[in-house]
């Protein structure tokens, strides 16, 4: 089969583009609330890694009196809490995922649809960050009841956290399509994605607040995308970031939005060309 | 038995067919573990122990987590995953009709082979800890040995619980990512949790048992209290187990019902 490369909606195509958004949207939101006792099982297994970093760094803390390089036991809980919220919108369709949508022939029933893939999965994952959102709230007010957070909250960084948060889940979305994509030309990459999954750990904020890595790895780490998806937008509510680094965080988001969206442009008509669906 | 060394080594043979299944396997189990150095280490910038554990002993710790996570992935976890799927498709009539034990039957039905290379990289680990910690004697090898086995029954008792579950509510494919997100936590001692998670650690999910006990074996801090506590606490896991599957299967209406 050749695919006929996607090229745009148009103008008049926007606002069907729009609608399409919204309804895969409200489908993911109903697919997923039907699995409650699937939904809390996932967000309990979700919840324990950050709870065991914020354990482990909270002994630290209180053997070295109170603070690690300047972080207090406060600022480690306000960190891990957030983390939580952002952890899970960050969760995006996985790079494991391609080997079965070629395998299987489901890319077939994407490619035929009249717009490009990755609105598909931007919305129907969006949709389901809602679900996300609301199973979060309970689980932040349990954790804040049992480690205590400190927050210093004004209005700018609760609305540079808002939007943070979706930046972060356009580049993650973007990152990890782009990996995802390798699947096209050889199907050993699970050892591959294992190796970026190890780097992101490390450099991204995931594992630690990035202030306490080496400076080396926080000079490597300035280079990836990685802080944008996990540091900055945990920081901006958790930390105490002035305007100017909010903003400066904001830009390096949209900076690498638009270098994903480029990347994904000029590697996805590639990709397919290498497809060859059953019965194709 | 002999029907279940026939089962065992068919599902090695279907292993062995893939073996470059290996070498993934192992570039991943040791890229995991170069993670989890990188973790201590980092830890260890900031603190010289860490509530009264020093390095070398975080490292023993480490060690038996990733040796017991691989004999998990290899023996215990591929077995309750395809008891899960069997229950929810209704193919468990295969295994129920056979004449054997149908919880040994499930139990012991896959064994995936290339995980062991976590078995042996988390050896590497332990045999490290406990040579910079001034090594170990023959008694403390044994306690160890003996409190490994009891974790391992253990954990899986709890897997076991855990899946049967299966039986009154469909869907519970998220178990894995349960059971592995809870499982990350024994890579740190329990001692350092608060309390209610402790006991969580301890009784619910025996991470402690599992991993704790026997890293207290080989670095001298083991009374033989935990010991009898260990053996207590699996005997009576694997009671309660047994008594859980027997109600469950009951609940099971096969495919054709």
């Amino acid at each position: 089969m050749t695919a006929v490369p996607w090229d745009g909606p148009g103008r008049r195509g926007s606002r069907h583009l729009l609608d399409f958004y919204l309804t895969t949207a409200r489908t993911a939101i109903a697919e997923q609330f039907q699995y409650r006792a699937a939904n809390y099982a996932y967000v309990i297994g979700m919840v324990v890694e950050p709870v065991v970093y914020l354990v482990v760094w909270t002994t630290v803390a209180q053997t070295q009196g109170g603070a690690v390089g300047g972080v207090t036991v406060g600022d480690f809980v306000a960190y891990y809490i957030v983390w939580t919220l952002v952890r899970n919108m960050n969760i995006v369709f996985t790079p494991y995922g391609w080997e079965e949508r070629i395998r299987e022939g489901h890319l077939s029933a994407l490619l035929l649809r009249p717009m490009h893939p990755l609105h598909f999965d931007l919305a129907y994952f969006a949709g389901w960050k809602v679900v996300v959102i609301v199973l979060w709230l309970p689980i932040a007010a349990l954790l804040s009841l049992a480690f205590h957070p400190t927050f210093s909250l004004t209005w700018a960084r609760a609305g540079a956290f808002v939007v943070a948060i979706w930046g972060a889940y356009l580049i993650r979305s973007l990152v990890l399509w782009l990996l995802g994509m390798l699947t096209f030309w050889t199907t050993r990459v699970s050892a591959l994605f294992e190796l970026f999954f190890t780097l992101e750990l490390l450099l991204s904020g995931r594992l630690v607040p990035l202030t306490l890595l080496p400076a080396w790895a926080q000079s490597i780490g300035a280079w990836t995308p990685f802080p944008s998806t996990f540091g900055f937008p945990i920081d901006t509510l958790a930390g105490d970031l002035d305007g100017d680094a909010l903003v400066h965080g904001l830009g390096v988001q949209l900076l690498w939005v638009l270098i994903g969206w480029v990347l994904v442009r000029l590697a996805w008509p590639r990709a397919v060309r290498r497809y060859a669906a059953v019965g194709g | 038995m002999r029907a279940t060394g026939t089962f065992m080594r068919v599902a090695v043979l279907h292993e062995l067919q893939y073996r470059v299944n290996f070498y993934l396997q192992l570039v991943q189990s040791l890229v995991a573990a170069g993670t989890a150095l990188a973790v201590l280490a980092l830890v260890f910038r900031y603190t010289p122990e860490l509530a009264g554990w020093s390095r070398d002993e975080l490292l023993v710790v480490l060690g038996v987590h990733v040796l017991l996570g691989g004999v998990i992935q290899t023996a215990v976890q591929p077995n309750m995953t395809k008891l899960l799927e069997d229950i929810r498709q209704g193919t468990l009539d295969f295994a129920l009709t056979k004449p054997l034990d149908a919880q040994w039957l499930v139990s012991t039905r896959e064994l995936r082979i290339w995980h062991l290379a976590d078995v042996g990289v988390g050896a590497v680990l332990v045999l490290v800890g406990v040579v910079r910690n001034g090594g170990a004697g023959p008694l403390d090898v044994a306690l160890f040995a003996l409190t490994l086995l009891l974790g391992t029954v253990m954990i899986y008792c709890a897997w076991l619980a855990v899946t049967v579950t299966g039986f009154w509510a469909v869907r519970m494919d998220v178990l894995v990512e349960l059971f592995d997100g809870l499982y990350q936590a024994g890579r740190w001692p329990v001692t350092i949790y608060p309390g209610w998670l402790r006991l969580t650690f301890t009784f619910l999910v025996p991470l402690a048992f599992a991993v704790t006990v026997p890293a207290q074996a080989l670095t001298h801090q083991l009374g033989p209290l935990a010991v009898l506590a260990a053996a207590g606490l699996a005997a009576l896991l694997l009671v309660l187990t047994r008594l859980l599957w027997q109600i469950g299967l009951r609940h099971y209406s096969g495919a054709s019902a």
